[in-house]
């Protein structure tokens, strides 16, 4: 081994794709916006305030924050992907090549996959449910603080490394879950998958961490009165999706840690010789990979059950049938993993019994649908921006929930498995149930976040790019399925199908214009921020706690632990005259920020960087820096302090003078 | 009749493919308002060509127009509820406390449940009928099995990235051309060289994996003539877009002269020649080979093409034995199979590299996967 | 006062819409111990998780030798069944130790620890001698499927039983600079779950690798 392997392990100056221009334009492009941004932050000398008040906050509200500010970051770039694969499969369904060769095109395929469901779609569910349900509850902020911002970091560093294999080495050309063999080191040598195995490791480790926390959370920490049949049904959505995080984000570690021991030691788990059996790693990745859906949509759900129920003016209809409902969706999602290979040869009993499962979760999410509508049933709706994106969903996710079970029933799924209707039908309950889910969130609890409510106008031009794009951009693919195209294609002989791949490009192109609209409606709505200020805490009259205390919450969200007498907690304190305490304010017990989180992603960034370009000294002293760093911030018993009662007096007196402000 | 279609007819129904591009935007447009309920268009999947895969569509179908009598109330009423109670509509009634409804709520869970269990049954009797490992019994809807019908044997080989088709009764193959003849039930014994595909060809059948050292089936029939499309559905790498082949629908005489044209070419098909075929490469034009060495299935399928190589089944025989004892590291090697292209020159055949406008190609112009930018060489 | 008048009013039967604090106990704003124990408890479920995988890939892929050795040729039984021991012992050691803590005696806390440490670190030599015996005869990783399960499963064991020895000497150390506090208590009380785990964990790798694994 010569001294510059040793050094670098195998990364050398052809690691960097100067000779690609498309990639070199892109680096140009990050470099001159992350330059201006780093400019900006050092001119206005703001590192010292994003220090402090941000990066190693615990406040639950501000992670919530930043994990929706990293997603809405990688969804910028997952969605840059699924341009250039609209272009791509445009230009050359057309007849000849597109711009893309395949190692590009399998590269950009992986990635979207990849980044729009770890680095975008979970992001936005946890940055939700950090920022909302400690607030529902009643509570001050999560089990684990600490864990919380170590978590936050975590799935950063994973965004992180995702975003170093654009410009150094290269991703994964395998798809988003990447199956052995063609994962296995034989087939893919190369750097790529190794990207993709530590990115998701180190994100992992992040994801299951706020998994634990959330739960102890729920169970532990909600105000006296809040019996479980009195939680909000977001925090019950929240509560069953991080249990399914804690069930099966496990199984991703072991299958990609032994893929890795694949890779790394030699071992024989997935190889199609000396004994292992790829089929193992596909039934693994997907106990993973099914549940993994539901714990995006079940978040969705819940907030689809809040805003609906807000801004119909009414109670939610069927609360306790929408509760089960979500339990049995949670433990089904367990037991249907096979579906997503009925073509692997399996018996017809086990194909039927797997397609069936499948079938049953339909009927509690069918159950969920009529609750929704119940409750719009002799409502007064409002339809405020929250509003239309689930009335959009109600409307789009029918059509994926049909199309799914479609495909769950197993002779049906041999003609369409890997087909491009496929590829509609997960995209038509991600996009219509999970995105549209967020969007309804973030619009819904902006007010409380940031204190002045979002732009309606912008609001409305982001939901219809995005509800029109859906249909333009999925509709064809259905067709196209139905015609026997296949997914993953970056070449096509048959160029009677151009038309169609024009249509979703141009769909995608709508999109584009959703999210650009909502960029839109951010700056927008900052701009006139005093118009749309909310000096009442309770924007949209709605029901559950959150509601009751300023927008945004003080750091203590509380000042005195609420007790909760029913259902929707807040509505029942308002019809019941509560009057807000004007005195007699305590210290309050807080957690202090700390840096350690930050450092440790910043060393596991480091390990998983050189492990992947096998450095093998930086590995290990990374390694055991991160170590060392763990167990000295066990020697750290310092780690609350009390908001003294001044402090809470002052900041309950200001609000006292705003809400006086207001009624006049 | 549109012309959006996937498949490639003979030349006797060949349609001329006459339409203007401003016909073409239309039925696009068409297409999409009409796309759930086209099923007599041309779409393969929607109207196919073998029993089998006629089967499987009726069943789209069915299940499909099952779940509308519960999604198009929904929608509809979706939007009826979202206009009637709009908070202007001060006429409409206003119940902001009711939240319960015994006899609703056994509505709203009994009406999906009506339906699953009804499209259960049909899952779990379609499943079994038309599962791919069972002989088929009858011709199609109307005609059964004529008594004393041999069935084609076809052996189907995935490799990179192509399709190897052995005809064991004829003792012939091809490289990406398969042929049957009309209404003779066709059994397919599918495996694959080193990536995970998946053997489908819409008109004739659903698809099925194709797994090194491993043996999936698929029975099928053919029931029109005419050249239909098949290809890998499973991304397999570099090469996968150009991984699709014709098939040949042909009537009893037209596939004897297939089978002679191919055996007129006295190719021959060993196990050296397969080693060499076996090479990724992309778009290998169909060849066909009038020679076969008979144990070379078996041979591939046991991952022991090559001779050094020990057999999967005898490998599985010794394991079953309880192993090979400790002093038995020879066998390590004669076992690696993943590792056995590393360092090989490309193989015959296109190469990856010439068919794009390629920027990471190598000089010497090796296929990509072999190869990729910032790689280092074992 | 505010307070005042709030309970003024419960106290006439209204309903009180928030909790009246003490000055220092007002702990809602974060899980009291509890909320530790159970987080390391469902942490603990998801690491069983890990190995349940661990195990099913054992029961697939344990019995593929690719021609080479076999459990009857590699283990050697005593040799478990000494190492069990040793696990078991740790495990009951600790119990010693967490009663000791439960009498507040700090000096028998710690020498229990130690004796439990020691315990662990020779379950963890045999295991040491087990693999280098393994690899000295060739069966290392690489050479089969089954090898390569066995190999895993019961290597991520050692590795737990490694994290938790270098987690007992960090205690060891925090006890003793501060004493039985209750932090350090409930840090005690972590580690004794996470290495009561480890010794269920084991038994099911004794009987299901080795002994599962010896039977013809």
């Amino acid at each position: 081994m010569d001294l510059t392997t040793l050094i670098f392990g195998r990364l050398t100056l052809e690691s960097f794709p100067f000779h690609e221009p498309i990639l070199v334009a892109t680096f140009l492009v990050v470099l001159l916006g992350g330059g201006a941004l780093v400019g900006a932050i050092t001119y206005y000398k703001l590192w010292g305030y994003l220090w402090r008040e941000w990066f190693t906050s615990i406040d639950h509200k501000k992670i919530g924050i930043m994990y929706i500010v990293l997603a809405i970051v990688m969804l910028l770039r997952g969605f840059a992907d699924a341009l250039m694969m609209r272009l791509q499969q445009a230009m050359a369904s057309g007849g000849g090549e597109g711009y893309l060769n395949s190692h590009h095109y399998d590269q950009i395929f992986t990635a979207h996959g990849v980044i729009m469901i770890f680095f975008v779609a979970m992001p936005l569910v946890t940055g939700l449910i950090n920022l909302i349900v400690p607030l529902q509850i009643g509570a001050r902020d999560v089990a684990f603080p600490f864990l919380n911002n170590f978590s936050f970091w975590m799935t950063t560093a994973g965004a992180i490394l995702v975003m170093i294999s654009l410009f150094v080495g290269e991703f994964a050309q395998t798809g988003w879950l990447a199956y052995p063999p063609l994962s296995g080191v034989d087939y893919s040598p190369g750097v790529g998958v190794d990207y993709y195995i530590w990115a998701l490791q180190v994100a992992g480790v992040g994801t299951l961490l706020s998994g634990i926390n959330l739960v102890v959370t729920i169970v532990k920490m909600r105000a006296p009165g809040m019996t479980l049949m009195k939680m909000p049904v977001f925090v019950w959505t929240a509560l069953c999706t991080n249990i399914l995080i804690v069930a099966i984000f496990p199984v991703l570690t072991a299958t990609l840690a032994l893929l890795s021991l694949d890779r790394y030691v030699g071992t024989n788990f997935f190889t199609n010789d000396l004994g292992g059996n790829p089929m193992m790693y596909v039934n693994l990745i997907w106990i993973w990979g099914h549940p993994e859906v539901y714990v995006l949509v079940l978040p969705a759900f819940g907030i689809f059950s809040e805003v609906v129920s807000t801004f119909s003016g009414k109670r939610l209809f069927g609360y306790t049938s929408m509760v089960y409902a979500t339990l049995v969706i949670t433990i089904l999602s367990y037991i249907v993993w096979l579906h997503h290979f009925f073509t692997m040869g399996a018996g017809a009993s086990v194909n039927s019994f797997f397609g069936i499962t499948t079938m049953i979760i339909s009927i509690p999410t069918g159950a969920k649908l009529f609750n929704w509508l119940f409750t719009m049933y002799r409502g007064r709706i409002r339809f405020e921006v929250p509003m239309l994106w689930t009335i959009g969903f109600m409307i789009t996710f029918v059509i994926g929930g049909m199309t799914g079970v479609l495909l769950a029933v197993p002779p049906a799924d041999f003609v369409l498995h890997n087909s491009l209707f496929l590829i509609a039908h997960f995209h038509n309950v991600i996009i219509g149930g999970v995105v549209f889910g967020m969007f309804a969130g973030i619009v819904y609890w902006f007010p409380k976040a940031f204190g002045f409510k979002l732009d309606p106008f912008w609001g409305k031009v982001s939901f219809w790019g995005w509800f029109i794009g859906f249909y333009l951009a999925f509709m064809p693919l259905y067709a196209l399925g139905l015609m026997g195209v296949t997914r993953r294609l970056s070449q096509f002989e048959d160029t009677s199908l151009h038309w169609y791949f024009i249509v979703a490009a141009i769909g995608s192109l709508f999109i584009l214009g959703g999210i650009l609209a909502f960029v839109m409606q951010l700056y927008v709505s900052f701009r006139d921020r005093e118009k749309l200020r909310d000096t009442t805490g309770d924007p949209w009259n709605g029901r559950t706690l959150e509601w009751s205390t300023s927008s945004p919450p003080p750091d203590y969200n509380f000042a005195f632990t609420p007790v909760v007498h029913e259902l929707d907690a807040w509505w029942d304190m308002k019809s019941r005259g509560y009057k807000r305490p004007l005195s007699g304010f305590k210290p309050i017990h807080m957690p202090k920020n700390t840096g350690t989180g930050v450092i440790l992603a910043g060393l596991s960034i480091v390990l998983a960087f050189a492990l992947i370009w096998h450095i093998w000294w930086l590995a290990v002293v990374s390694f055991v820096a991160t170590l060392g760093v763990s167990i000295w911030h066990t020697f750290d018993y310092n780690r609350d302090y009390y908001i003294p009662a001044d402090t809470v007096t002052e900041a309950e007196s200001a609000r006292t003078k705003l809400l006086a402000g207001q009624v006049v | 009749m549109f012309l959006a279609s996937h498949q490639i007819h003979s030349a006797g129904s060949m349609r001329a493919r006459d339409v203007t591009g401003k016909r073409s935007l239309f039925v696009v447009c068409l297409t999409l308002l009409l796309a759930p309920l086209l099923g007599g268009c041309d779409w393969v999947v929607m109207q196919p060509s073998g029993d089998i895969a006629v089967q499987q569509r009726d069943l789209i179908v069915i299940s499909t127009i099952l779940m509308l009598l519960i999604i198009v109330p929904v929608m509809a009423l979706t939007l009826f509820f979202a206009w009637k109670y709009r908070s202007s509509n001060k006429d409409a009634d206003y119940a902001p406390d009711w939240d319960h409804s015994a006899r609703l709520e056994i509505i709203i869970w009994s009406a999906p449940l009506a339906i699953i269990i009804a499209l259960g049954t049909i899952t779990w009797i379609s499943t079994h009928k038309l599962d791919p490992y069972r002989p088929l019994d009858r011709l199609d809807a109307s005609r059964p099995i004529p008594a004393g019908t041999k069935p084609l044997t076809v052996e189907v080989v995935a490799l990179d990235w192509k399709w190897l088709f052995i005809y064991p009764d004829y003792g012939i193959a091809t490289i990406n051309e398969l042929a049957a003849p009309i209404d003779v039930p066709i059994n397919f014994k599918i495996t694959s060289s080193s990536m995970m595909n998946s053997f489908y060809i819409p008109a004739l059948a659903g698809q099925m994996y194709a797994m090194t050292g491993m043996e999936t089936k698929l029975h099928a029939v053919i029931n029109k003539e005419g050249v239909y499309k098949g290809f890998s559905a499973n991304y397999s790498g570099a090469g996968f877009s150009h991984m699709y082949f014709n098939f040949l629908g042909q009537s009893q005489d037209g596939f004897n002269a297939w089978v002679e044209k191919a055996r007129a070419t006295g190719a021959n098909l060993g196990r050296p020649e397969y080693l060499e075929i076996e090479k990724p490469s992309v778009k290998e034009d169909a060849r066909y080979f009038g020679k076969v060495d008979p144990a070379l299935y078996t041979a591939i399928l046991n991952m022991c093409a090559d001779p050094a190589k020990m057999c999967m089944s005898e490998m599985m025989h010794i394991d079953m034995k309880g192993g090979a004892g400790v002093e038995s590291h020879h066998n390590r090697e004669r076992l690696e199979y993943d590792s056995r292209r590393a360092g090989e020159p490309p193989a015959a055949g296109h190469k990856e590299g010439e068919t794009h406008s390629d920027k990471t190609d190598t000089p010497d112009g090796n296929v990509e996967i072999e190869k990729p930018a910032g790689h280092h060489h074992h | 006062m505010a307070h005042n008048t709030l309970k003024a009013a419960a106290d006439a039967g209204e309903i009180s819409f928030h909790v009246i604090e003490d000055d220092h106990h007002g702990d809602h704003g974060h899980a009291s111990d509890g909320g530790t124990m159970l987080g390391f408890w469902i942490y603990l479920m998801s690491d069983c998780l890990i190995f349940a995988c661990l195990f099913a890939t054992h029961a697939v892929l344990g019995r593929n030798y690719a021609a080479g050795p076999s459990p009857a040729d590699l283990f050697d039984l005593r040799l478990i069944l000494v190492s069990t021991f040793m696990l078991l012992f740790s495990s009951i050691t600790y119990g010693f130790a967490m009663l000791e803590m439960a009498k507040n005696r700090l000096p028998q806390t710690l020498a229990w620890l130690g004796v439990t440490f020691l315990f662990g670190a020779a379950f963890l030599g045999l295991e040491l001698y087990e693999f280098s015996h393994m690899f000295h005869e060739g069966a290392t990783p690489q050479r089969s499927a089954f090898l390569s399960s066995f190999f895993t499963l019961v290597g991520t064991h050692g590795l737990h039983v490694t994290i938790g020895l270098l987690w007992m000497i960090v205690l060891a150390v925090q006890v003793w600079q501060r004493g039985l506090i209750p932090e350090n208590r409930r840090r005690l009380m972590c580690l004794s779950m996470f290495w009561h785990f480890l010794d269920v964990i084991w038994i099911g790798v004794f009987s299901f690798v080795y002994l599962m694994g010896v039977l013809p």
